[in-house]
């Protein structure tokens, strides 16, 4: 096992184990940590992969940002952070049959999948050329430009509905 | 043997070690040095000295899941400047064009924030 | 790699113990030019001026007692002052301290790493510090740490939007993402003079940042006793005491390194060596700058940082990037 595949295995584990723990703590607040924790490791697998922009964003957004939105959303929720119920419901089990089913359903397709090889490293001007795509006709400038409406949607929607009433 | 980018990246790694280094000596020290009396006085959450009354994680207003909201939507805004601040400089008139039909948009939610008094705080 | 990584460890252990010292000696400073500013005498007993007063102060609070209050979340309570510190820190892994230069016969950069996306490294890192402190507030399950982390929180993702778009038109007028770069573009004239504007949105939101006089509500002591401080006691505290000053330091840092030409001087050419002094220089600038206006100013209420955050700070300096923007494109 080379170092980078020691390193892949360590935010593997981070990401898959504080998922895991995300979805098993009793307590609200701690799961919202955990998922945080999760996300850090989502970060340092796009830093081994080499996508630096990738990496910025996730730690900007989805730790910096969404991540402090949903600490708001528990703290706001009264009685949620202080008693939650059981992580678990009395489906757990049939639940957890049924994911293991799909599985062994899946694992052969995985298993005999052709899936593309990067052949070459990342570009050096990847974030350059990613800024031109942005705004290119021919390539990303319509989804782009959606991108903008649809944050406008959602401020809106979360005005309208979080606005309190006068 | 990680090459090129992967290595910026390690002496960020060291860093946060040896962080973690200094603030495990400072956090375990007062273990092995500092007295330990511990009173049930003591250990009262500090009210200005009052006995403490009621819960202290209590629900806080809406106001400021609002204002995280308003941050992430603009924070994904900002996001898509840094790629396209490189590339200003050589497509000129299309960049502007294009980032100045993004923004325009979201003036528009801007300005609608603004006059539903999303940013205003009751003094 | 083996020889690379002992380098690596070397340096971050020698900026951490350099941001150590100057934590202690920025503690006895602000309290000797606050009393200057206020006709006092400020600390004069331990040593010479005062001058052994930090290493006082961190005996005293090695052997305090340090307790966890009760009904806390014991576990979060111990990581708080830890997930402050760390971020903290990590700001100066991008920042030149001085160009490149020749040290014992062995040809070294004075920047710990000059990733390839400095800029957007360095406001990632920013995000993700308000979390120490809300967890804190959090942790210590009590009414004035709470009100106090939450209000730091609100504070600190106001201004951040602010900052962010000052930091663009930086990377708009350099056309670089890379630190090094970025300070390079500044050989012909700081970019202060380039972009003013930027420059003092960036001051004022930054002060946001790091919470300092005027917009120091989160310790608001009248109201809130010490915030999110409040139950801390003995290294706890001084861990975030230190991340205060750290954050100091590391603000002159960025402000120096974005708008004042970074190490950059007369003759730093011929002697690398001065790029360092430079630096200092200007980063100590800047923070007699910040101890200067607690001294001068008052506090803002809550609603007027968040109206100067969301009315002003924003529209200013997103119709500043819109304008850099216009003024690149057509002059490139």
């Amino acid at each position: 096992m080379t170092l980078i595949q020691a390193v892949f295995v360590l935010f593997a584990i981070l990401t898959l184990g504080a998922g895991l723990f995300t979805v098993l703590s009793r307590h609200l607040f701690h799961a919202v940590l955990y998922l945080i924790l999760s996300l850090v490791g989502v970060a340092g697998l796009f830093v081994l992969l080499e996508a630096e922009f990738l990496a910025g964003v996730q730690v900007l957004i989805y730790i910096g940002a969404i991540s402090i939105l949903i600490i708001f959303a528990v703290m706001l929720t009264r009685g949620m952070a202080r008693n939650p119920g059981p992580p678990l419901n009395n489906q757990s089990l049939a639940a957890a049959v049924i994911a293991g089913l799909f599985f062994v359903l899946l694992a052969p397709v995985i298993a005999g999948f052709p899936w593309p090889q990067a052949t070459q490293g990342v570009p050096a001007d990847a974030i350059e050329a990613l800024g031109r795509s942005l705004v290119d006709p021919n390539q990303f400038a319509l989804p782009f430009e959606l991108a903008s409406v649809m944050i406008l949607a959602a401020l809106i929607g979360a005005i309208f509905i979080a606005r309190e009433k006068r | 043997m990680p090459d090129g980018i992967l290595l910026e990246y390690v002496p960020i790694l060291t860093l946060i070690l040896v962080g973690l280094g200094i603030g495990g000596v400072a956090l375990i020290a007062p273990q092995l040095l500092a007295p330990k009396r511990p009173s049930r006085r003591k250990q009262l959450p500090y009210e200005s000295g009052m006995i403490p009354i009621g819960p202290a994680q209590r629900r806080f207003p809406v106001k400021f899941y609002l204002i995280a909201l308003l941050f992430i939507l603009f924070d994904i805004e900002i996001i898509f400047f840094y790629p396209w601040a490189l590339q200003v400089r050589s497509l000129k008139t299309l960049a502007l064009v294009e980032m100045g039909l993004f923004v325009l948009i979201l003036l528009i939610g801007y300005i609608y924030a603004w006059r539903k008094g999303a940013f205003e705080w009751e003094r | 790699m083996a020889p690379f990584l002992v380098e690596a460890a070397i340096k971050s252990l020698i900026l951490v113990l350099l941001l150590l010292t100057g934590f202690a000696y920025l503690t006895l400073a602000e309290r000797k030019l606050i009393a200057d500013f206020q006709a006092r005498i400020g600390p004069n007993r331990a040593g010479p001026y005062g001058l052994l007063q930090p290493l006082a102060d961190a005996v005293k609070l090695f052997f305090k007692e340090d307790f966890i209050p009760e009904y806390a979340d014991r576990v979060l309570f111990v990581l708080a002052p830890l997930i402050t510190l760390i971020p903290t820190l990590l700001i100066f892994a991008v920042i030149p301290f001085g160009p490149e230069l020749t040290l014992f016969g062995y040809r070294t950069r004075l920047q710990l790493t000059d990733v390839h996306v400095g800029v957007l490294y360095i406001v990632a890192v920013t995000s993700i510090s308000v979390y120490g402190i809300t967890l804190a507030g959090w942790a210590s399950n009590n009414k004035y740490a709470l009100l106090g982390g939450i209000r730091a929180s609100a504070q600190m993702i106001s201004y951040e939007l602010a900052m962010g778009l000052a930091i663009v038109s930086v990377v708009l007028t350099t056309g670089t993402l890379q630190v090094s770069g970025i300070v390079e573009a500044q050989r012909n004239g700081w970019l202060i003079f380039l972009q003013p504007v930027a420059a003092v949105i960036f001051f004022i939101t930054g002060l946001a940042e790091i919470k300092r006089a005027p917009f120091d509500l989160v310790e608001a002591e009248q109201e809130l006793t010490a915030g999110y401080l409040t139950e801390y006691s003995s290294m706890k505290f001084a861990l975030f005491f230190m991340s205060e000053y750290v954050k100091m330091i590391g603000f002159g840092a960025l402000m120096t390194t974005f708008f004042l030409g970074g190490y950059l001087g007369p003759f730093v050419d011929l002697y690398p060596g001065l790029g360092v002094v430079y630096f200092t220089l200007k980063v100590g600038f800047l923070i007699f700058v910040l101890i200067w206006l607690r001294a001068t100013l008052p506090r803002i209420r809550y609603d007027q940082l968040m109206s100067l955050g969301w009315k002003v700070l924003l529209p200013l300096s997103l119709a500043n990037v819109m304008g850099t923007a216009v003024v690149v494109a057509l002059t490139a």
